[in-house]
């Protein structure tokens, strides 16, 4: 009955205003509290971007930050130049390669693959 | 069964439970030496195998180390079947101190915002040590959770992800028994006495179905209702 007049009144019910607030501080309580984790997404993140952009590895920001209904992960990664080929080595890698962990720039330019269309397939770089 | 108020500096569950005047010893002299582990339990004459062990009122948390607190618990192992440390708020060298001779652990919050993101900290800090943990959800005032003013025990342990031992309404008979240092489960009457009985049967390993709060049929509603509106 309550909850009906609270519809007819398009009031909120304070219990999901709750819920909604506590599983937002929630997830930011445990970033906070993985420091480790935020590096290792960090390191991952570049791996990948690195693929296609030169990025200054000191640079890189990574924060967290509370937008309306959602924790939104914000990442500021200056780009020093852009792979030229970096096109071309989707087309030439279709399959699959096992993330690369390590701290090897060197590997952006190792691979030079045959011309294909650079509209990409980033996604099956995974 | 012993209960060991691990709240060094704060003890009150030798008030709470009516024992405040027959204290002689407490946990700091025990792990000090200055007296056996049996010499300090003080036996609680109304039921009969239950003892505390309570905590020292003037010193402070730094009086006891991790190692003491697994030595204590250990003694006191072999004299019952279970050993119920009361925790102190917080997650420093009280907690730690706490949880240190401990195998399974109960989390204790009320459905509020604070209490849960605190109950979420102590939470992790258990997973850390891998201590299994049960999630009890206290103070829960049923006409709020219908009306949608308060969380209900799902939301509780879903936004915890915790496994739920029991669920204990809201009683202001509670603070009445409180007052005189008699435990509410002592009343036949009240009607917490059978929600504390079953959390105590899920301990003992049973699956015993959750008290539905809700069901107080069409008057209990409408009262409820009417108290809430």
């Amino acid at each position: 009955m309550i909850e009906l007049f609270n519809r007819l009144f398009g009031r909120r019910p304070s219990s999901a205003t709750a819920k909604e607030r506590l599983r937002l501080v929630l997830m930011s309580d445990h970033l906070s509290l993985a420091p480790e984790m935020i590096e290792a997404m960090k390191r991952d993140l570049v791996d990948v971007i690195s693929k296609y952009v030169e990025v200054d590895r000191s640079k890189i920001e990574v924060s967290f930050e509370q937008q309306d209904a959602a924790l939104a992960m914000l990442a500021n990664i200056p780009i020093l130049s852009v792979n030229r080929d970096a096109g071309d080595r989707v087309a030439s890698r279709p399959s699959a390669r096992p993330p690369a962990l390590g701290k090897q720039p060197s590997k952006r330019r190792r691979k030079k693959g045959s011309a294909g269309p650079a509209a990409g397939k980033p996604a099956a770089a995974t | 069964m012993i209960l060991v108020d691990a709240d060094i500096g704060l003890r009150n569950l030798d008030l709470v439970l009516g024992l405040e005047k027959r204290i002689v010893f407490d946990l700091v002299e025990v792990v000090e030496g200055r007296c056996q582990v049996r010499q300090a339990l003080i036996k609680d004459k109304r039921f009969e195998s239950l003892s505390i062990l309570p905590a020292a009122q003037t010193r402070d948390k730094d009086a006891v180390t991790e190692e003491q607190m697994v030595g204590v618990i250990e003694l006191l192992g072999d004299l019952a079947d279970y050993v119920l440390i009361d925790c102190p708020a917080g997650i420093e060298r009280g907690f730690r101190n706490a949880i240190a001779g401990a195998t399974e652990a109960i989390v204790v919050t009320t459905p509020e915002v604070s209490a849960i993101r605190d109950a979420d900290r102590v939470i992790g800090k258990l997973a850390q040590q891998g201590m299994p943990m049960r999630l009890i959800v206290n103070r829960i005032r049923p006409e709020m959770v219908r009306s949608g003013d308060m969380l209900s025990v799902d939301d509780v342990c879903e936004i915890l992800s915790a496994e739920l031992l029991g669920i204990i309404p809201d009683d202001e008979e509670v603070i009445d028994t409180t007052n005189r240092g008699e435990p509410v489960v002592l009343d036949d009457a009240n009607r917490l006495k059978p929600i504390y009985e079953k959390i105590v049967r899920r301990l003992e390993g049973e699956i015993v179905p959750f008290t539905n709060l809700d069901n107080q049929g069409f008057f209990g509603r409408l009262l409820g209702a009417l108290k809430a509106g």
